[in-house]
């Protein structure tokens, strides 16, 4: 199996982008993740789910740039 | 860099004006630079990196005054552009890394050298796993033969590089297209490890302080490893392959376990006392054995295709 860096880099883009095109609405509400949904614990430890939680909003955010509100207001 | 010869140089330094002349000068600021602002920090136990021994030779050497001015002049030039040249360098550079923490790694000596890579092949016998700290510190790997280094990883790799051509090159599959296939498989498979490590320590939120270069050079020892079993399998066939498969897997399974216990399963938690201690050490351990179980898979993986 030839893995290039090229095949590295558009495995991690492709990653990336599904990560920031998950729809709030149809997917993340129901899960609960919404942008708007908080978690409850504080401190550091807050559990695998906060942290996968923590995780894809920042990816969702830092992605999406100035377009973040627009989708939810439907 | 032969600067005992610099003497003799002003004759032919006439023809060829600046780059040559700046060689002393680089060596010297770079050596110097460091010294000043990153003794507090890593070297903090007196010693130093090698202080600038061509000073005294490029002394001398650049007082010598040229009969051309013209010659002089460009000189000049030349030393002040190579200067600005190695400033933009090390200022781009520290951008996305910190270089003083990248020569923490590289400082290193013979001796150091030689009983790591006696540990990485028989870990077995080796009491003291403890990096050793000194006022908060870790100490350079000149001083503690524990501490991680990315020496040895960097010319392991090299070297699995060079050995995979000439594997290639046995078999009559060599073309110089395959050498860079082979280098840059192992590199993305070294990539992929310490991205996994990375996202399997901040998920499951265990506070270590493993950094990235340290991850990077953990990662970087099974290559030793692979060295040895390349060389095994084609001096000796493929009997000798799979009994030096099993030697260094069991020894780098050994290796991994002991160092990242260290640094894993003993970081500190500052919140939770009673909270999930029960499940924390336990997902501590699953990180060391699948870390530990992935070396073997990985070595297996990028040397049987050579070794036929």
């Amino acid at each position: 199996m030839a893995l290039t860096l090229y095949s590295l880099i558009q495995s991690v883009i492709l990653c990336t982008n599904a990560i920031a095109v998950l729809h709030e609405e149809r997917f993340l509400c129901k899960l609960g993740w919404a942008a708007d949904q908080g978690v409850g614990g504080f401190g550091d430890d807050l559990g695998i789910k906060a942290q996968i939680h923590n995780l894809v909003r920042s990816v969702r955010t830092v992605m999406r740039g100035q377009s973040t509100y627009h989708l939810t207001e439907m | 860099m032969d600067l005992s010869h610099h003497g003799y140089r002003a004759t032919k330094q006439r023809a060829r004006p600046a780059p040559p002349t700046g060689d002393p000068v680089l060596f010297e600021d770079t050596s110097s630079a460091a010294l000043g602002p990153s003794s507090q920090g890593y070297y903090a136990s007196g010693y130093n990196m090698e202080g600038p021994p061509n000073d005294t030779q490029g002394g001398p050497g650049m007082n010598n005054l040229f009969a051309d001015p013209m010659a002089s002049a460009a000189m000049m030039y030349g030393s002040s552009l190579a200067n600005r040249g190695q400033e933009i360098v090390n200022k781009e550079i520290g951008r996305f890394m910190s270089v003083n923490k990248l020569k923490y790694f590289f400082a290193v000596d013979t001796r150091y050298v030689l009983k790591k890579l006696m540990i990485l092949m028989f870990p077995y016998t080796h009491q003291d796993w403890d990096v050793r700290y000194h006022r908060d510190t870790p100490l350079t790997p000149r001083q503690d033969v524990n501490a991680p280094d990315l020496y040895i990883p960097t010319m392991a790799f090299i070297t699995y590089i060079l050995l995979a051509g000439m594997a290639l090159g046995i078999q009559k599959r060599f073309s110089p297209e395959v050498l860079g296939l082979c280098a840059s498989t192992a590199l993305v498979w070294v990539i992929i490890e310490v991205l996994i490590m990375l996202l399997s320590l901040y998920l499951l939120t265990v506070h270590s302080d493993l950094s990235t270069f340290d991850l990077i050079a953990y990662s970087g020892y099974k290559y030793v490893g692979i060295i040895f079993t390349m060389t095994c399998g084609l001096l000796f066939g493929s009997d000798g392959y799979f009994v030096a498969l099993a030697w260094s897997s069991f020894a780098i399974m050994f290796f991994i376990v002991r160092s990242l216990k260290m640094k894993i399963l003993t970081s500190v938690s500052s919140d939770s006392m009673g909270m999930g201690s029960s499940a924390k050490p336990q997902i501590r351990i699953y990180i060391t054995v699948a870390t530990a179980i992935f070396q073997p898979i990985i070595i297996y993986w990028l040397t049987s295709h050579l070794v036929r």
